[in-house]
């Protein structure tokens, strides 16, 4: 609590259970009047429900919510934007056939006192809050057109402008620019100092201790650490976060990176030309046995194009892949992975069936190779279960719906599918997002062992640690095309942010 | 289900009830059907004497065989999150079909082909198969949503029907749709082993093997079944051949049922045939369900409409019950969802 302004928003004793399993454990939160509280903790440690509990996400839990002095009790999502709370979650939460200006005012366009759409503010007033916020867009464009950076800033601005006096805002950079995080922490620090208080999650714990005037850190479903941020640093953050240090956190987060010389191994697989539309402008690249190739660039730079013209998802206009020398056009992703192709999508909500086991998870990629007609359930168990005791699963219970374990654990079920027959190329698209420390940290080992196996991996990421934790070679994407290539030289992130 | 927050299962006697709870919660989609067939019996049992007979259960059995066989292939469709329209006019030309090269009384005024048995069969057969595969084409590969491709099958099918049979009606059928079709095997009518069996056979194939695994993973999470390098297209367009040839067979039995092949003739099946298997808990979003809740279904169509008829009520009442019965047995299917998907949050 900030200069002993009496709490707006005060949480006590909050505890809240799923399904049997307790996400929070008596948790205590305050938030003052014109603070920016920063949130910290591993995936599953309990952020998120607590925020989903303010924003009236989940209506069912116990413990006192007291706001403006006054216990209250939101019922839903309306109750909360009625009370001034607005949140952005995690996920892109847009209409994309719906056009900027209304994006921007979903839910309350202006009108006339028939009743009418007035189209024409509507579209001013949006286009003049954008451009306070830096964004020069049309506001009559189509949403669902633009970079999903873009997409992303423009559902932050639309909370932010929205007149919420609580704003929180979960994991808002993962997607972003640096320049693009410098004009959100901008407008977050004005829109404090007018006020507003402001509820920040964050897995960058630089931007969580740059933006942030209190800090809270929670593990397990509870509340371990709530300190000043100008009275904390970054290790001791997360050293509350986890309980203890990790090495290969060290590794990712320094600053000069020796990449190796090129591997005298075979091609795995070749690019040539590839173009498509207008995402991708003639890219050609290898990658071989043993080696990660990292692909990193902006978001909308085209990578994610790329990746689903390897998996077979997109066919490219112009150009060629040839898998060991071997062309091949694939008409299906079932093609591509025939082909030897393994494929983790950047969201997990795309790749995983959340309502199934982690068995039927993890066996789907391979079920073709374990059974002909009929299914062997009892091989597949054991597939999953080696996959869960290799990936440090947690709970290693392959019967459990998919659905009860958390994000990062989700991550792994998404890799452990296709490990089980090790493929010839993995493409990995952020394999590291929204992570924590400690399972990145797995992540990391992961990929390591697989290139170790002699696997090739490709790694496309709009993180530059990511990249750097994982790459052995670095070619960089921007607007659709191959700019720079890093082999063999020392690099860091300034050079690689520099070249992108 | 955002970031889903981890889990520790504690093995606290506390919870225990508690888990039972959230048990009963995610089978709901199971157990609610089978509670509205449960109630609806009792009642019909208490209203009439002469609805809970061994007669009249073999009467229900007879009444809904026919949906039931069409109902085993929409299964498979309605699991994917689909659709097919054309089920009820595809069974309808395939029964035309088979009579159509069949040869007629010399009364009947139809321009037909005769054929041997097995090929009048095996041609009918080829229809259904084909309207399914254009089904499937148009789905997968042109890229039509199935409600619109199968609407325009079910005009397709309706036209060519039309056609065969230019307003008259056929009798004959083969000998062997005929046995199977109406006469009996030790008091046990042949359509209804005919039924059980396809609905056995469909089971076994969603529940034990490899193509049964990936239509419910394809209805489950279509963007993952792809990002998992399964062949989506081609599993979709067999599920659309799959509940054509069930129609077709479903269509076939029913022309020797009633006993006459004509127009129109099967138009209440599409709709009983959706209600069975979404009443028995079949989610219209795909990936949850299965045969044995469209049997459940069935049982609670045919209970009721066979119940209806023992009690002494107004019969132009009758069809708004019927339309309230099942109002109410959709929004427990809808709860049913919700309640699942907030015990998976």
């Amino acid at each position: 609590m900030s200069a002993g302004l009496k709490p707006i928003l005060e949480l006590q004793e909050i505890t809240k259970a799923f399904g049997g399993v307790e996400a929070l454990r008596g948790v205590d939160f305050a938030l003052s009047p014109g603070e920016i509280h920063g949130l910290v903790g591993e995936n599953g440690a309990g952020k998120s429900t607590l925020m989903k509990i303010i924003a009236g996400v989940h209506a069912d839990f116990s413990g006192r919510f007291i706001l403006d002095g006054r216990e209250t009790r939101f019922r839903s999502v309306r109750d909360a934007h009625a009370a001034g709370i607005a949140m952005v979650h995690q996920e892109l939460s847009v209409a994309p056939d719906l056009s900027v200006a209304e994006n921007v005012f979903l839910g309350n366009q202006p009108t006339n006192r028939f009743g009418f759409v007035q189209w024409r503010r509507m579209a001013r007033e949006a286009g003049e809050q954008l451009k306070r916020f830096g964004i020069d867009v049309d506001p009559m464009s189509r949403l669902g057109d633009l970079p999903i950076g873009l997409q992303q800033l423009i559902e932050i601005a639309r909370v932010l402008f929205s007149g919420a006096r609580i704003i929180i805002l979960d994991e808002p950079t993962s997607a972003l620019s640096p320049p693009e995080v410098e004009r959100l922490f901008a407008t977050l620090k004005r829109l404090r100092d007018e006020g507003t208080s402001i509820v920040f999650i964050s897995h960058f714990i630089e931007d969580i201790l740059r933006v942030s005037d209190v800090v809270t850190v929670f593990r397990n479903g509870r509340k371990v650490a709530e300190t000043r941020a100008a009275d904390t640093s970054k290790p001791a953050l997360i050293e509350a976060m986890i309980g203890h240090g990790r090495e290969a956190l060290e590794e990712t987060y320094t600053h000069d990176i020796m990449l190796p010389p090129p591997a005298e191994k075979p091609v795995v697989l070749n690019a040539s030309g590839l173009s498509l539309a207008r995402s991708l402008r003639d890219v050609s690249f290898d990658v071989r046995a043993g080696e990660v190739l990292g692909i990193y660039g902006f978001m909308g730079c085209g990578q994610l194009e790329l990746a689903r013209i390897l998996f077979g998802k997109l066919k490219p206009d112009q150009g060629s892949l040839a898998i060991a020398g071997e062309q091949k056009a694939f008409r299906s992703t079932a093609g591509a992975r025939r082909a030897g192709i393994a494929f983790v999508p950047e969201s997990r909500r795309d790749m995983l069936f959340h309502q199934e086991p982690v068995y039927k998870n993890i066996s789907i990629s391979v079920l073709d190779r374990i059974s002909s007609l009929l299914l062997k359930p009892s091989r597949e168990r054991e597939i999953a279960a080696r996959q869960v005791d290799q990936l440090r699963i947690r709970p290693a219970a392959v019967e459990l719906d998919l659905g009860m374990l958390s994000g990062g654990n989700q991550q792994k079920v998404a890799l452990a599918k296709w490990l089980s027959y090790p493929p010839r190329l993995l493409v990995l698209c952020e394999p590291t997002r929204g992570m924590d420390v400690g399972a990145k940290d797995d992540v990391i080992h992961i990929v390591r062992d697989l290139r170790a196996k002699g696997l090739a991996v490709i790694v496309l990421s709009t993180e530059p640690e990511t990249v750097l934790s994982l790459a052995d070679r670095i070619i960089v994407l921007k607007r659709g095309a191959v700019v720079r290539e890093f082999s063999n030289e020392r690099i860091s992130k300034d050079r690689l942010l520099e070249a992108a | 289900m955002t970031s889903g927050e981890s889990v520790t299962v504690p093995a606290s006697d506390r919870k225990r009830p508690h888990r039972l709870a959230v048990m009963l919660r995610s089978q709901m989609r199971n157990i609610a059907p089978f509670l509205t067939l449960i109630c609806l019996f009792g009642f019909f049992a208490a209203a009439s004497p002469s609805f809970a007979t061994l007669d009249n259960l073999g009467n229900i059995l007879t009444q809904i065989s026919v949906t039931g066989i069409i109902a085993v292939g929409l299964t498979f469709v309605i699991l994917c999150a689909e659709i097919d329209l054309s089920i009820a006019a595809i069974a309808n030309v395939t029964g035309i079909a088979v009579a159509y090269f069949t040869l007629q009384e010399s009364y009947v005024n139809i321009a037909n082909v005769p054929m041997p048995g097995w090929a009048a069969i095996l041609l009918a057969l080829a229809l259904c198969a084909l309207l399914g595969l254009v089904n499937a084409f148009g789905l997968t590969v042109i890229g039509i949503p199935s409600f619109i491709m199968t609407l325009a099958m079910m005009q397709i099918a309706a036209g060519i029907s039309a056609l065969l049979v230019r307003g008259q009606i056929a009798y004959k059928v083969p000998p062997l749709v005929t046995t199977l079709g109406s006469t009996s095997i030790g008091g046990i009518p042949w359509i209804v082993i005919v039924a059980a069996l396809m609905l056995l056979g469909g089971h076994l194939v969603l529940t034990y093997t490899r193509f049964g695994r990936y239509v419910y993973m394809v209805g489950g999470n279509r963007e993952a079944a792809e990002y998992s390098g399964l062949n989506v297209k081609l599993i979709l367009g067999s599920v659309m051949v799959i509940s054509a040839v069930c129609a077709g067979v479903g269509g076939m039995l029913g022309v020797a049922h009633f006993g006459s092949a004509q127009q129109n003739e099967f138009d209440t099946y599409l709709l009983d045939s959706i209600a069975a298997v979404v009443v028995g808990g079949t989610s219209l979003f795909g990936g949850r369900g299965g045969i044995g809740n469209t049997i459940v279904g069935l049982f609670v169509l045919g209970v009721l409409n066979n119940g209806l008829d023992h009690v002494n009520i107004d019969s132009f009442l009758k069809i708004l019950i019927r339309g309230l019965i099942l109002l109410a047995a959709l929004v427990i299917n809808v709860y049913a969802q919700r309640l699942r998907e907030r015990t998976a949050d």
